[in-house]
């Protein structure tokens, strides 16, 4: 196991790379530049700027220097947080989407999961059609609509919970219900896919003919394979969420990562960009590898190698 | 969740949550203690400031919400006046005197202090002048201190002794600047805080005077304002709180101010109704008529010191041809445009200068008039539209700004009979566009630092930096040139409305309207009036709580 795991980790130095190579080259196609503004920057101030911050020599060599700063971790300064670099920014916001993607999670999973399981086991009944509607409609509503409306209710109609900002304990509230409810819909939907197919499957047959009650057989027997759609779902839904949701952040006023995500490609903060999508790509990387992990636990088909 | 924000589906959105805010403002249940009412209590100012400013550092922010933020944190010679723009109110300076508008001096309060106690000299403003103008620094803001004599030289690096710089310290409390000419005016020009002091030891224990990206305001910000940073987390809040150093620290009444960035003005809106703000900086536009409709008890429009205007290309053959420009003016109807688009009491724009400036009433287009118009066109050669190229008009993305575009090209269809086709792009692909000139016809927009007349129309100067239009006129800029050697100020006045006149007559630029201030303040907050260039000087607000 801690060989496949390895092997995982060196090949994810490639990958990490041309990422980097691609981002970089990317972003300085686009037009506009980190110092343009409506007021017009004089050519000598420009030209201190550009020299400053390092866009004046030769592009391979602003390649070369960035792809070193960020192996070494020491992060070139930003054009958008002046006195600020990456590592400040990630340090300040992760933190806040780190916890605001768990809390998501968590209710995606406490609603999912079950809602799937009794939809499954209750098949072509209105214990199935009721969840997978909803969880249809969970999937139709962008989060910025259904977030908005949560504030209407909650938070101007009930005065129950703040509308916006990240101060007390009752302003994550919101912001996880509605990144929650988005990804219930998505893992209710995919655990009853799973549950129907193991559900119909010999083993549990044989779990119900030796006498199994009927939570023993769906609970125990079936959902251990029949979560694994979901557990596949997980890794790339977990760093989404964790890197946080751009919407989301922006409707609620989260000072998460996933506005700094958007807002640095707007700003063309340069060096912001290419650490933030590293960041990204290597905790994505990470949750691929955690799941596959997990799958092994769990799936006993499946062997490393 | 990005693929979910498809045009259509981002437009219906929208149109849902606009109308949230409203359905929200006739619910009853409004009596419980808000956020509001405690704040109030504890003498907290809960701002809405837009967006994530930048920096606040005075001397490299040029960004509206980093510039809100320094005012409450540092104090110029001069401060803005808490009613009225044009005039100027003590700050650093208790008095000064001048020579023929050319040579200032200003004497400096012996108890004005730094936050951290130390005393505020002419020193310190001698130092922060110095780093302004520093070529190594780069600041964006060193082209406002031009008017010192020799500034510019320095600053672009022609001169390296900075005593040849027209600004000296006479002695620990005074100072003198030698101006490139006379400027009745300067008193209020130095409000801007691109002249407001920096404490000296900060600065250099962050790297020195000529870092541009130091981290000073971030760590250990040390101003001389009436407020002192109290923290500081980016995209949550920044907090100030009273300085006790102040000189005039019993004026201030406000305990704190927490400047909240908030950028989308849905989510504004709905935290202001939700009670947990005094002030929003931004309503959504959708809601902006409801409002006012309905005697929404917060909201105000007040004129501001800005032009919403179509820069036009004059490089374009079609566009150099100054009838060719006057017809597009005329053609449209800037009063149908700000009742049925804006709605949001902002003035049809005839003159490029705004309206209000003391001593100043600008010269005016002649407004919307279809048959003179047409006869220019046809004059130009175009009769009724016939040979006239297919041209575009360029703007950056918004809701805004494209419906302006769309009530324009309709006016132009059906006045002169062209197609016009709309371009819109990304802000700073947009901005690139414009500044290369690879446009014909660009949305712009200008707002005043201080309320004069120079500040809008030296845009146009032949070859200066934002005239894009790549019109040039001599007989303009020599107007230009006399005001700015006039110390007469209702001479001075005078030349700039002769140059005004030539550039409306020329018409390298359309202005479209004159904007507008439309934002929403609770009751509590006091002594809170309306300016022209919306400054503010933070020690004179007062927070009361409304009696029942």
């Amino acid at each position: 196991m801690l060989t496949f795991i390895l092997k995982r980790l060196g090949q994810a130095v490639p990958v990490l790379l041309a990422i980097y190579t691609i981002t970089f080259f990317m972003i300085r196609l686009a037009p506009g530049g980190p110092f343009s503004d409506e007021r017009k920057v004089a050519e000598h101030i420009l030209e201190r700027q550009m020299e400053y911050y390092g866009y004046n020599d030769p592009l391979i060599v602003q390649y070369g220097r960035t792809l070193l700063q960020h192996v070494k971790l020491d992060l070139p300064p930003l054009t958008s947080h002046i006195g600020l670099t990456a590592a400040d920014i990630i340090s300040e916001s992760f933190p806040v989407s780190l916890e605001l993607g768990l809390w998501a999670m968590a209710i995606a999973l406490f609603l999912g999961v079950p809602a799937g399981v009794i939809a499954a086991s209750r098949q072509n009944t209105w214990l199935d059609y009721t969840p997978m509607s909803l969880a249809m409609t969970g999937i139709c509503l962008p989060t910025f609509v259904v977030g908005p409306i949560l504030a209407l209710i909650f938070g101007i109609w009930l005065r129950w919970t703040s509308v916006a900002g990240w101060a007390s304990p009752v302003d994550r509230i919101l912001p996880s219900l509605t990144l929650g409810l988005y990804y219930a819909a998505y893992i209710a939907r995919l655990t009853r896919g799973g549950m129907l197919e193991i559900l119909s499957s010999d083993f549990v047959r044989t779990a119900r003919a030796k006498g199994a009650t009927e939570f023993r057989a769906v609970v125990i027997h079936a959902l251990r394979g029949g979560i694994l759609p979901v557990i596949s779902f997980l890794g790339p839904a977990l760093a989404g969420l964790v890197t946080g949701s751009f919407v989301v952040e922006t409707i609620f006023q989260v000072p998460g990562l996933g506005r700094h995500f958007v807002l640095a490609a707007v700003n063309r903060d340069h060096s912001l960009i290419l650490s933030t999508v590293l960041f990204y790509a290597s905790l994505i990387m990470l949750a691929n590898l955690m799941v596959d992990v997990l799958q092994v636990l769990l799936n006993p088909k499946l062997r490393y190698k | 969740m990005y693929r979910f924000l498809s045009k259509e589906r981002s437009r219906a959105a929208l149109a849902v949550i606009a109308l949230l805010p409203f359905l929200s403002s006739c619910n009853p249940n409004k009596e419980k203690s808000s956020v509001r009412e405690q704040a109030t209590r504890d003498g907290i100012f809960l701002y809405g400031n837009t967006g994530e400013p930048p920096s606040i550092d005075p001397h490299l922010n040029t960004a509206i919400n980093g510039m809100r933020v320094t005012e409450a944190l540092v104090e110029g010679l001069i401060a803005n006046h808490p009613t009225d723009h044009n005039l100027p109110e003590p700050g650093v300076a208790k008095n000064w005197t001048h020579q023929d508008a050319t040579v200032w001096t200003f004497e400096l309060r012996e108890n004005a202090r730094w936050s951290n106690g130390d005393p505020l000299t002419a020193r310190d403003f001698l130092y922060s002048i110095r780093r302004v103008l520093e070529p190594d620094l780069g600041s964006n803001n060193a082209y406002f201190l031009y008017i010192i004599d020799n500034a510019q030289a320095y600053n672009e690096g022609k001169i390296t002794d900075f005593s040849q710089v027209g600004v000296k310290a006479l002695g620990d409390y005074r100072i003198e600047f030698t101006l490139t000419g006379p400027f009745p005016h300067f008193p209020n020009i130095i409000k801007h805080p691109a002249w407001h002091p920096v404490h000296s030891p900060t600065i250099e224990a962050a790297g020195g005077m000529t870092k541009p990206d130091s981290n000073w305001t971030r760590k250990n910000y040390v101003g001389n304002g009436p407020f002192k940073l109290k923290e500081w987390v980016v995209n949550k809040t920044i907090s100030v709180e009273r300085n006790p150093y102040y000189w005039d620290a019993e004026t201030v009444s406000i305990n704190e101010i927490h400047f909240l960035p908030i950028d989308n003005t849905n989510t504004e809106d709905q935290v202001f109704n939700s009670g947990r703000l005094h002030y929003q900086n931004s309503v959504p536009p959708p809601m902006i008529p409801i409002y006012l409709d309905n005697g929404d008890p917060y909201i105000r429009a007040e004129p501001w010191l800005g032009t919403y205007f179509y820069m036009l290309n004059t490089e374009v053959p079609a566009l150099a041809d100054k009838r060719v420009r006057k017809a597009l003016s005329l053609s449209i109807n800037r009063k149908a445009l700000v009742k049925r688009i804006l709605q949001g009491e902002q003035h049809p724009a005839l003159s490029f200068t705004p309206l209000g400036i003391e001593g100043y009433e600008p010269p005016e287009l002649e407004g919307f008039d279809p048959n003179l118009a047409r006869q220019l066109f046809a004059d130009a050669g175009y009769p009724d539209g016939e040979g006239f190229p297919r041209l575009s008009l360029l703007f950056n993305s918004s809701e805004t700004h494209k419906q302006i575009a769309e009530s324009v090209l309709q006016m132009w269809s059906s006045v002169l009979n062209i197609e016009v086709d709309l371009q819109n792009q990304e802000w700073k692909t947009f901005l690139e566009s414009r500044s290369n000139r690879n446009f014909h016809i660009a949305r712009s927009g200008w707002i005043g630092t201080w309320a004069y007349p120079d500040i809008f129309l030296s845009l146009f100067i032949s070859g200066g930096g934002n005239n894009d239009t790549g019109w040039a006129n001599p007989n303009y800029d020599s107007f230009l040139e006399k005001a700015n050697n006039e110390p007469d100020p209702e001479k001075r006045l005078a030349f700039m409305h002769e140059a005004e006149q030539v550039l409306l007559e020329e018409s390298p630029v359309i202005p479209i309207y004159h904007y507008s201030r439309v934002y929403r303040i609770a009751p509590e907050v006091k002594g809170w009036y309306p300016k022209l260039n919306d400054n503010r000087n933070y020690k004179y607000l007062k927070l009361e709580a409304a009696t029942p």
